[in-house]
């Protein structure tokens, strides 16, 4: 058994900062194979954003348009679709998780001296990749039907990585309803009752001004409004206030709360 | 320490229990497996032995009792348990995207296997179970069968000292199942413990040391697979009475004459024994003075699945398909 005491060095408190993140690596690589080999993954993450810009922008352009002073409605609305892409995306955080659950690939990890983390950080950033994937395909298409930034390239990518903190932040709560689910296909279904009133209860497509009084106490408040806010007035150039650490206070608030909550789901999976 | 290990069992179960709200999955399990040896868990779906392994891999903790791997407690010390084991489960737990090459490289990545020695350790296990050819195909592309095999292959990725199978060979086909057999007793000529679970009796028997009955949760049995057979007869009559009634009439005069209760199956009745053929001839007298001549009769070695049937009351679900 001399095997046996030669692979059991005690963990070092180096091995404890470093494996995390080491081992949180190597199942995001894992999951960015995944979506290289089944592209339908990534093209249903896209497509539907698309229609959304094409939808809102020609639609209900015009009306919205009326109401809003002097920005044209593309410009209001493409921060607000950067927003509800990756909040909608963060289902397939939840998607995944429950899939590896169910085909007992968790199992396996769980059995590995792996970091009990790693699961976790390496499906929330392999999603953190992809939205920076699908949020570079939606500007594009944003700029083809007429959006233009007013501020600047660095009010831009400032907006983008905002808006990618937003939906890794998304992306752990949704790590927390695959554990808890723990198939696909419910955790999908349980998604969009949580996410619709979240994505259009919110400034994302329209002013809230015109929603009733109770609505927009919650509109105005909600972290959808307050992220596509800071994200407006980066890309936009109109002045920022105290939306951008609003924002970030959310991110990091979301994160520390359902992070701990994803890995203690992680570690008593059944 | 090195001495200390080769002494000690490589596994120790004491009263060893598991409770799912209203189910008892485990109940007082004790069980020790030394170390290289192969240890077979034996008993239906249900019996409990996944959950036994599942405690033994750290992916559960038990309700009640310990249970170490190398003289380390499973509960208390689960990342030392993690780097002693290799688990191969009952679903092929692979990922479905990768190729298999991939897959095991991606075991030897969280398994901390140095970086150089990744890619010969997956091609030398893609060899070993005949993967070379479809190493570089997506999982999803596989067979059952080859899914199977690539389980067990990244079970054995870290080279661990003590590995776990869950029912391994469910799904395979015969010419698979003896070469994972052949492979199992290489791994433990090497000095590798096994701990397999199996509802197959014959795979038990050929590969295990010694081998635990499990039933509903308990261990009926704890035994070498040759004691087992012992402990119940070496020989098995088999009487063919042709109809049911007949059968069933036949079973009644049998227990009342000879004191022996026959196991009945349709129109086969069966009877252990320590010595077939002087019962065989008690057994057509009896049966003569009430015309009730069997149409075939068979005297055979009891197999596992008999003393599997004696312990807890029903048969298994049959041998390897």
């Amino acid at each position: 058994m001399t095997a046996a005491t030669a692979l059991a060095p005690a963990p070092g408190l180096s091995e404890r900062v470093l494996a995390p993140v080491r081992d949180g690596l190597a199942v995001c690589w894992r999951n960015l194979i995944a979506l290289r080999r089944v592209p339908r993954l990534l093209i249903f993450s896209t497509v539907q954003p698309i229609v959304f810009v094409l939808l809102f922008r020609y639609v209900f352009g015009g009306v919205v348009g009326a109401v809003l002073h002097g920005v044209s409605y593309v410009d209001y609305l493409m921060p607000g679709v950067f927003v509800q892409v990756v909040t909608f995306g963060a289902v397939n955080t939840a998607i995944g998780l429950a899939t590896d659950l169910q085909t007992g690939l968790m199992e396996r990890f769980r059995s590995l001296p792996m970091a009990r983390s790693a699961v976790l950080s390496g499906r929330t950033t392999a999603d953190l990749a992809r939205n920076v994937f699908v949020v570079a395909l939606i500007s594009g298409v944003g700029f083809l039907v007429g959006f233009r930034v007013h501020s600047d390239v660095w009010g831009f990518l400032a907006g983008a990585l905002l808006v990618l903190a937003f939906g890794f932040a998304m992306s752990w709560v949704f790590a927390v309803v695959g554990l808890a689910v723990g198939d696909p296909e419910t955790a999908t279904a349980a998604a969009f009752p949580v996410l619709a009133p979240l994505v259009f209860a919110s400034s994302a497509f329209v002013p809230t001004s015109t929603m009733p009084g109770w609505l927009q106490v919650f509109a105005n408040h909600q972290p959808v409004t307050i992220t596509a806010g800071a994200v407006r007035a980066l890309m936009l150039g109109t002045p920022v206030g105290s939306q951008v650490w609003q924002a970030l206070a959310w991110d990091v608030g979301i994160v520390a709360a359902f992070a701990p909550l994803g890995v203690w789901l992680y570690r008593k999976a059944v | 320490m090195t001495t200390r290990h080769s002494t000690a069992p490589a596994i120790r179960v004491r009263g060893l229990g598991k409770r799912f709200k209203d189910l008892v999955a485990l109940d007082d399990v004790d069980f020790e497996v030394p170390p290289g040896s192969v240890f077979g868990l034996l008993g239906p779906n249900g019996a409990g032995k996944t959950t036994a392994i599942r405690i033994l891999t750290t992916i559960i903790p038990p309700t009640a009792g310990r249970a170490e791997v190398l003289g380390t407690d499973v509960v208390a010390h689960p990342g030392t348990v993690r780097r002693l084991i290799g688990l191969a489960g009952q679903y092929a737990a692979v990922d479905p995207n990768l190729t298999a090459r991939e897959n095991l490289r991606l075991i030897g990545r969280l398994t901390q296997v140095p970086r150089h020695r990744r890619s010969p350790r997956a091609a030398d296990l893609l060899a070993r179970f005949d993967l070379t050819q479809a190493a570089d195909r997506p999982v999803r592309t596989f067979s059952g069968g080859m899914r199977r095999r690539l389980d067990v292959a990244a079970a054995l990725v870290p080279e661990p000292p003590v590995l776990f199978l869950d029912e391994p060979t469910t799904g395979l086909d015969p010419q698979s199942r003896t070469a994972l057999w052949e492979l199992i007793r290489e791994l433990v000529a090497d000095g590798t413990t096994v701990l397999l679970t199996t509802q197959y009796l014959e795979e038990a028997d050929r590969l295990a040391q010694r081998i635990a009955v499990l039933a509903e949760g308990r261990v009926v049995a704890d035994d070498t697979p040759h004691a087992l057979k012992a402990r119940l007869g070496t020989t098995v009559l088999e009487l063919g009475m042709g109809e049911d009634p007949r059968a069933v009439r036949a079973a009644a005069l049998l227990t009342d004459r000879l004191a022996q209760t026959p196991e009945r199956e349709g129109a086969l009745l069966r009877l252990p024994s320590p010595d077939g053929s002087l019962l065989l001839m008690d057994v057509l007298h009896a049966l003569e003075s009430e015309r009730l001549t069997p149409r075939t009769i068979a005297v055979r070695e009891s197999s596992l699945d008999d003393v599997y049937l004696a312990l807890t009351g029903h048969r298994t679900t049959g041998g390897p398909t």
